[in-house]
């Protein structure tokens, strides 16, 4: 999130490179502490506490800093597949109430991932990067997107209820999304798509005063198509803020959404569409506000010291690529609940330099990999 | 280098996604193509009715009046390509860098779009039975026997998601503007020019550009398409026909699986046939599903697999600008090695045979693409799992098989050329449902009749025959021709 808080705070007001090297002593600290915590045996979950005997170094003497995370192994999500999922929890948070959040799971085990309250505090930090314009204190809140055992449903929710409103829920199982794909039973994939579309259409004509929502972006396009059937539109139904996600934001997506089913840009249009990126391993970075000027790139920074996104060189993810250079991005967390110490991401991406309100390394042009891309369309033809 | 935007209803819109077009052997950059999101398309598509309603202010008669114009300036004028201008040689050039199909085909491929653009009015004469054309103009009208009939639309326009890697397709789509629908076409990847230089033609030749949508893209952009055309074709593999089948809104094109079954009463003749064999595996290197790829007999197989190969196995990679280069390259890295995997792993078989192996390799790796010389497999058995397989290359197995079980073995086949006199043979192969289009004699699979209609017929997909009726004035003003 941009810098507000601790020592991040004090560097107000100074220069880019001050605030740089602010950033950076906060993350060494922050690292330090949370190393500590998840390997420490009265604090750590078992499962990190199992894995140092593994381990070629004691990470509580030996990690000083973020750098010193490279002396882990990349972190694998098999390791999050089944039970007992107690093995994720702190000891120091074993009598809180703990919920579970899944990532894939169409076939086969879920990823899952514990959390306690990491899901607010990132989405109240997120919070405070939406402008109060567009996204009103106290309004009514649209969750268009997965239900079930995700995080995103609870955090959205969560983000509402931190901003004074409400948040209404369609149900929409992404699991059989993806299974309806996979059958390529397309007709099916579009009378699915037009359920959820037809849920939101009836939450948003029942008066509830709806002015903020959060959408996929296959979705929000499905919504302003609907909503167009029914001549109106976004604007007209009354959403100013819309927050969204996904590698399939990409900066032409922008364009054709903000230039013609919204009407121009927030100033023009009356509405602020803003993109993020994250998981349910990494939490939420925030893009820097999209413009036309900029040909609507779309570039995420990561709610540091909580997070850190990377991109790092394809062949060794220990390397850092130059800035504006492709690589693969690398996440990691560090938070009291969760430490993922270095995961390739399924993704890849530009690198991109730190700015006033992020001064730390963003990612922008996010995309799959194209490794895992090509290695699917091989052989057919 | 060309910078081939979008064309939205004739009006071009360039993308912030953008494809870098390459030559395939030398990477040299061709063009750079705008990328449509789905979202555009679907947006685009409520306006559908307009292309149409603009169509309909011309008559059949004078809309293929311009076709035949348009035909002209396809084969041989300079026509705008996005920002740039494309003579015909250039456009044989491009096509052929990005596609791997060497010039001189590409250059024939052009004259057999013209041509179908030239006898637009025999073509649809035929598809049509011999209709009034101003009936399908109209909706309804007076059939030559004295008849009221009604032929609806179903789509303002015709959508198509179009292949890479044979540009003989795009005939299939040409009748539309005829027929008063207007054009929306996902252009393969590797393949923009066609689409981009046939739309350019028609707009030399009077056909307003508000009728034409040209969508290049993804996965995505040619799934909108699909849901937002009530009527669209699509090119791809088996898997794809499989999944549009029995969906009316989509006519889905795959592979042919064309054969040539030459039947007891003849095959002790094989050799007056084999130039026609070779012809069907081996012309227009082989991409088409009209190429054969397979050869059906039940007695002399071995010889006639020993003598396709000594006809085509010495075959070699030539550069595509070569006017003697047969053989196209395979573009997108990894193909051709994992078709030859394929292949190999199904030789392993019992009673498979390499017959073209003492030719030399099949796969030839270039730095930048690859190519497949032609193979040809004998397969004792009609068992064997070659024997039901077709590659985008001169590939053809010869498949020994009785001819009592010809029939029922070869499975679906696009084109089938029987040769035979055997008459009570031919009436079971004219009702194998299994077989679309039907020689019966010495034809080649890929000599096309362009009187008959190819893989369904186009005025059955795009429009509805239902009834209509008509009061007693009504009927007497139709037939004043008021």
């Amino acid at each position: 999130m941009p810098m507000s808080e601790s020592s991040a705070q004090s560097a107000a007001g100074a220069s880019l490179e001050d605030r740089q090297k602010a950033a950076r002593e906060q993350l060494d600290a922050h690292t330090y502490e949370i190393v500590q915590w998840h390997f420490h045996e009265s604090t750590g979950c078992p499962f990190w506490l199992e894995k140092k005997r593994e381990l070629k170094f004691d990470p509580l003497t030996e990690v000083k800093g973020f750098d010193d995370l490279k002396k882990f192994p990349l972190f694998e999500d098999d390791w999050l597949r089944g039970g007992p999922v107690r093995r994720w929890v702190p000891k120091a948070y074993a009598d809180k109430p703990i919920y579970v959040f899944e990532t894939g799971g169409t076939t086969g085990v879920p990823k899952s991932r514990v959390v306690i309250e990491d899901h607010w505090i990132d989405y109240e930090l997120f919070s405070h990067t939406l402008p109060d314009e567009y996204f009103p204190k106290g309004s009514n809140w649209l969750m268009l997107g997965p239900s079930g055992p995700r995080r995103l449903r609870l955090a959205v929710e969560h983000l509402a209820q931190y901003r004074g409103g409400i948040c209404f829920c369609i149900d929409l199982d992404p699991r059989w999304v993806v299974k309806l794909i996979k059958k390529g039973w397309m007709e099916h994939l579009e009378a699915y798509k037009q359920h959820c579309i037809d849920q939101a259409l009836t939450i948003l004509n029942a008066g509830h005063d709806i002015r903020c929502m959060f959408a996929t972006p296959k979705l929000l396009d499905a919504l302003a198509l609907a909503l167009e059937e029914q001549g109106t539109s976004i604007p007209e139904i009354g959403i100013t803020g819309i927050f969204s996600g996904g590698t399939e934001f990409t900066p032409q997506w922008t364009r054709y959404f903000v230039e013609e089913m919204l009407g121009g840009p927030p100033e023009e249009s009356g509405v602020y569409m803003t993109p993020t990126y994250g998981n349910t391993l990494m939490g939420l970075a925030c893009s820097k506000p999209v413009t036309a000027e900029e040909k609507y790139k779309i570039t995420y920074y990561a709610p540091q010291p909580r997070a850190v996104t990377e991109v790092v060189d394809f062949k060794d993810p220990n390397q850092l690529v130059g800035y504006g250079e492709t690589g693969r991005v690398k996440l990691t967390t560090l938070t009291k609940e969760f430490f993922v110490p270095g995961f390739l991401e399924r993704d890849e991406g530009e690198r991109e330099p730190p700015y006033e309100a992020f001064p730390w390394d963003g990612v922008s042009g996010v995309r799959p990999y194209h490794a895992l891309a090509a290695s699917t369309t091989v052989g057919v033809y | 280098m060309l910078n081939i935007p979008i064309i939205r209803w004739g009006k071009p819109y360039e993308s912030l996604e953008v494809d870098d077009v390459v030559h395939f052997a030398t990477g040299e950059p061709i063009a750079k193509v705008s990328q449509a999101n789905g979202g555009i398309i679907q947006r685009d598509m409520r306006k559908a009715k307009a292309a149409r309603d603009a169509l309909r202010q011309f008559s059949p008669d004078d809309l293929m009046d311009r076709l035949a114009k348009a035909a002209d300036h396809y084969a041989e004028g300079t026509v705008p390509i996005g920002d740039g201008q494309q003579s015909p040689s250039e456009f044989a050039h491009q096509q052929s860098a990005t596609t791997g199909l060497p010039e001189h085909m590409c250059l024939a491929n052009m004259k057999k779009n013209s041509f179908v653009l030239k006898h637009m009015p025999d073509i649809l004469d035929s598809l049509t039975r011999g209709l009034d054309l101003n009936i399908l103009a109209r909706g309804y009208g007076i059939e030559s026997r004295g008849v009221v009939v009604s032929y609806q639309a179903q789509s303002p326009v015709l959508g198509a998601v179009l292949p890479s890697n044979s540009p003989g397709v795009h005939t299939l789509w040409l009748p539309a503007i005829a027929l008063q629908l207007g054009l929306v076409l996902k252009p393969g990847p590797q393949e923009p020019w066609t689409p981009y230089r046939m739309m350019s033609a028609f707009v030399e030749a009077g056909i307003p550009p508000e009728v034409f949508s040209l969508y290049p893209g993804g996965a995505e952009a040619g799934a909108a398409l699909l849901a937002s055309c009530p009527r669209a074709m699509i090119f791809g593999g088996t898997a794809t026909v499989e999944q549009y089948r029995g969906n009316p809104r989509v006519q889905a094109h795959g592979p042919g699986f064309s054969k040539i079954l030459l039947g007891d009463d003849i095959v002790d003749d094989w050799e007056q046939y084999l130039d026609l064999i070779a012809e069907s595996i081996y012309i227009n290197a082989g991409r088409g599903c009209i190429n054969c790829s397979g050869v059906w007999a039940s007695r002399h197989t071995r010889e006639i697999a020993q003598a396709l190969a000594e006809r085509l196995g010495p075959v070699e990679v030539l550069p595509p600008e070569d006017p003697n280069a047969g053989l196209a390259a395979f573009t997108v890295p990894g193909m051709a090695k994992a078709i030859w995997e394929m292949i190999e792993t199904d030789l392993k078989e019992d009673g498979v045979t390499h017959m073209t192996a003492e030719y030399g390799d099949r796969l030839v790796e270039q730095e930048r693409c690859a190519y497949l010389r032609p193979t040809i497999v004998h397969c004792s058995s009609s068992q064997a799992a070659i024997a039901k397989k077709e590659y985008m290359f001169p590939f053809a197995t010869v498949v020994e098989c009785p001819q009592e079980k010809m029939i029922a073995e070869i499975g679906y086949t696009l084109v089938g050329t029987a040769i035979t006199n055997n008459e009570a043979w031919i009436d079971q192969l004219v009702d194998a449902t299994n077989i679309d289009r039907l020689n019966i004699g010495p034809i080649p699979t890929t000599r096309l009749n362009w009187l008959q209609p190819h893989e369904g017929n186009l005025i059955d997909f795009l429009f509805r025959n239902r009834a209509l009726q008509l009061s007693e004035e009504r009927l007497e003003v139709l037939k004043r021709g008021e």
